[in-house]
């Protein structure tokens, strides 16, 4: 085994049946065999019935590998691949409720346009802006409102896809 | 015209070819059990706990290579079932669970006797089912016996609320499948097979570990032709002995912690690993950053996520034995590796594992040798957990294809009882032994009913020691003979099989033991000897947990010199053994190459 992406953060991305309690095993799975879930999205896909799900799991090559494999072995998971290495667009939304005073209002949403975030919703004493992005894009955002006081904190697990024409 | 769920079940068992169920009804099965009459081909076997109904039907799915059935109602008999499930899954053994459930309406409600089966045995099962909808369930069983049968096989459950049995549905078995995320892998990779044989055809002290996958595969013919044209010796995980011929010149036993000495040498001192149809359990591999540290490793498997899970693997080839080993046959030379195999033969002399000592003891090692002696190895042997196990997997010697019947990775003390009930059904023709230790024969003990209700003529070897003898083992070995909770109190094991109808003899002494082993064989129905072995009798060699296979003890051979004194722990064991007068003095050796 490669010291290659040793320990790194791996992207699987997983299509599964659209049934029943299929969440539910893979979650059951993940616990069972101690693999660390760092982020789980999911969502439905282009096939009707089949749902996408993007899986962030730490490890070295061997371990999720492994967590590919028994994966793949669950009967509604229909196919696993650990895009990590391939070309890819990955995005997270986070939504940031941040407190904002007269004085700081203007600067908050100077910082939100050159993040081209949005701001979805202003309160009497706060600003809720939408972010997306990579997690790096998101956490720099995050890293530069933190200052004003965030209120509260929503994120979802990262999405992702391979560029151009290959089917994952 | 519309038919019941029940009705629907029953039908769907018999398209499946089931013969025979395991279980014990219950207020969510009552529909079922009422739709039983109108099916004679189903045959059911009333049990007494629905442990046994699992361990039944695992035992009768081993012999049989179909799936067996078991059938338990909801809540407490479903959770009953979870032990003989987890065996199953553990062992790669084809089973279908069939469970009540509570009617629909009252599930989430905490209704009376509802369990979250499904739930409970996600981690347990190939696959589950909780049926909704009556117009599901011939797909479902269809689905089920598909997954639990095919591939690496396992235990499938499936869940039945008690109103979708009752429910009106249009009876059509369905031709098809629709899995999209299912798949078997069969043949192996073309380019696989051939590194594979050149690994093979280089190799100067190449090991096959041979494990299930060669019994599941019914590879017998291939596996035998593959070891004898290579001239590659066979040493057995505990699950893969009855792979391979145990007589043959070329079989060294098990490997492990209680395996032979000359098995576990030649795998530390192997070259090449050839490891088929197993999974480098850690009772096999012994310390696995020490596990064969000068061996290339070749690994055929059906199931893909076991490549690489324990032990790198250099050559993995995914795929059916069966077909991998016709592959592979075609494209090995034929092999000569004398010098490894004399090597061999010479640790074989320098260990002789399995000479049993002359005393007037009653030693359990002798009481499985009279007993293969008496069968002629021409029987099934259906084993407990812990002492008794091993001593059945060490003196035995099993030359028939799958004669050998043991729970191997949960270790379930309990299951050999039920276990033979389903090996007899599956295969009534032969002869079965229930070798037994007392402790965990009365986990299962009340199946001795439905032994009697079924006229079962399985043959219960108890090795009566008074004790949880491999645990008391491990406390004399590794506990400096604290003795906590080992010790048992018994009952009459003799009194209690007359009153459950069956004849029974107790053996204390050397000279009783191939009389009543007669005894049992002449008499036409189920019979039980009670053994009253030697209490503080030891298993060995033992590797002990966490050592490499290199490291083991065994009893002295005062004629055989060489061999080096572990550390100061291991010198105490010595003098602890040597106390206790048994005339065990232990010799600990250090093998490391």
């Amino acid at each position: 085994m490669g010291d290659k992406l040793a320990n790194t953060k791996h992207t699987l991305v997983a299509l599964v049946e659209d049934k029943p309690g299929v969440l539910n095993r893979i979650a059951s799975l993940f616990r069972r065999r101690n693999f660390n879930i760092q982020s789980l999205a999911v969502g439905s896909s282009e096939h009707p019935g089949l749902s996408r799900m993007t899986i962030v799991v730490g490890g070295d090559i061997a371990q999720v590998e492994q967590v590919r494999k028994q994966l793949e072995k669950l009967i509604n998971v229909v196919k696993v691949t650990d895009i990590t290495e391939e070309d890819m667009v990955s995005r997270e939304l986070a939504l940031i409720k941040v407190k904002a005073t007269t004085t700081t209002r203007s600067e908050i949403m100077q910082i939100v346009g050159i993040f081209r975030a949005n701001i979805v919703d202003v309160g009497p004493n706060s600003l809720t802006v939408e972010v997306t992005g990579d997690e790096d894009k998101v956490n720099s955002l995050l890293g530069l409102l933190h200052d004003f006081g965030v209120k509260e904190l929503s994120r979802t697990g990262r999405i992702a896809l391979t560029r151009g024409s290959n089917p994952f | 015209m519309k038919k019941t769920g029940a009705q629907i079940l029953c039908e769907s068992l018999i398209k499946e070819g089931v013969e025979v169920i395991f279980g014990i009804l219950g207020g969510a099965v009552l529909p079922i059990y009422d739709a039983f009459p109108q099916y004679p081909k189903l045959r059911h076997i009333l049990v007494r706990h629905e442990q046994g109904a699992a361990h039944a039907a695992d035992g009768y799915a081993r012999v049989t290579h179909k799936a067996g059935v078991c059938i338990a109602t909801s809540g407490p008999g479903a959770t009953n079932l979870v032990t003989g499930i987890a065996n199953a899954y553990m062992d790669s053994v084809p089973m279908i669970a069939i469970t009540g459930q509570v009617a629909r309406p009252v599930i989430g409600k905490d209704a009376f006797q509802e369990t979250d089966i499904t739930g409970i045995t996600l981690p347990i099962t190939k696959h589950n089912y909780l049926v909704n909808d009556v117009a599901e369930l011939a797909e479902t069983i269809k689905e089920a016996f598909h997954i639990a049968q095919t591939g690496r096989p396992g235990p499938v459950l499936i869940d039945i609320p008690r109103d979708v049995q009752q429910e009106q549905g249009d009876f059509v078995y369905p031709d098809k499948l629709d899995l999209p995320g299912y798949r078997i892998p069969s043949r192996g990779h073309p380019a696989q097979i051939k590194k594979a044989a050149k690994l093979i055809n280089e190799a100067a002290q190449p090991v096959i570990i041979a494990g299930r996958g060669i019994i599941i595969s019914q590879a017998y013919d291939e596996f035998k032709e593959f070891a004898e044209k290579a001239q590659i010796p066979v040493a057995h995980t505990l699950l893969g002995l009855g792979s391979f011929p145990g007589n043959h010149i070329l079989d060294l036993g098990m490997l492990g912690m209680h395996g032979a000495p000359c098995a576990n040498m030649a795998v530390q001192n192997a070259d090449l690993l050839i490891a088929i149809g197993m999974r480098f359990d850690d009772r096999a591999t012994g310390n696995t950053r020490e596990f064969a540290p000068n061996a290339r490793i070749i690994h055929i498997d059906i199931d893909p996520a076991e490549i690489g899970k324990n032990i790198p693997t250099d050559v993995p080839v995914v795929g059916d034995v069966k077909s991998v080993l016709t592959a592979l046959n075609a494209q090995i030379e034929r092999g000569e590796h004398v010098d490894w195999l004399s090597k061999i033969e010479q640790w074989r002399y320098e260990h002789p594992s399995l000479e049993i000592r002359q005393s007037d003891e009653l030693l359990p090692q002798y009481i499985i040798h009279q007993i293969c002696e008496a069968t002629n190895g021409d029987a099934f042997v259906v084993t407990g957990v812990g002492q008794n196990q091993m001593w059945a997997a060490r003196y035995f010697v099993y030359t028939n294809p799958n004669s050998l019947i043991s729970a191997g990775g949960l270790g379930p003390m309990g299951f050999e009882l039920p276990a033979a009930i389903g090996v007899k059904i599956g295969r009534p023709g032969e002869v079965v032994w229930c070798v037994a230790g007392d402790g965990g024969f009365q986990m299962t003990i009340q199946e001795l009913a439905t032994i009697t209700q079924e006229n079962i003529a399985v043959k219960i070897a108890i090795l009566d020691n008074g004790y949880l003898g491999m645990v008391r083992q491990w406390q004399e070995l590794f506990y400096e003979r604290r003795y906590v909770a080992t010790k048992l109190w018994n009952p009459d094991f003799v009194k209690i099989a007359e009153a459950y109808d069956i004849p029974g003899l107790r053996v204390t002494r050397r000279e009783e033991v191939i009389p009543a082993i007669q005894k049992a064989m002449e008499y036409p129905g189920p019979f039980l000897i009670d053994f009253l072995i030697e209490p503080e009798e030891n298993i060995y060699p033992i590797v002990p947990p966490g050592e490499s296979l290199a490291r083991f003890y065994e009893p002295s051979k005062p004629e055989v010199s060489g061999g080096q004194i572990l550390s100061t722990k291991h010198e105490m064991l010595n003098n602890i053994k040597t106390q206790n007068s048994n005339d065990q003095k232990m010799r600990v050796l250090n093998l490391e190459i």
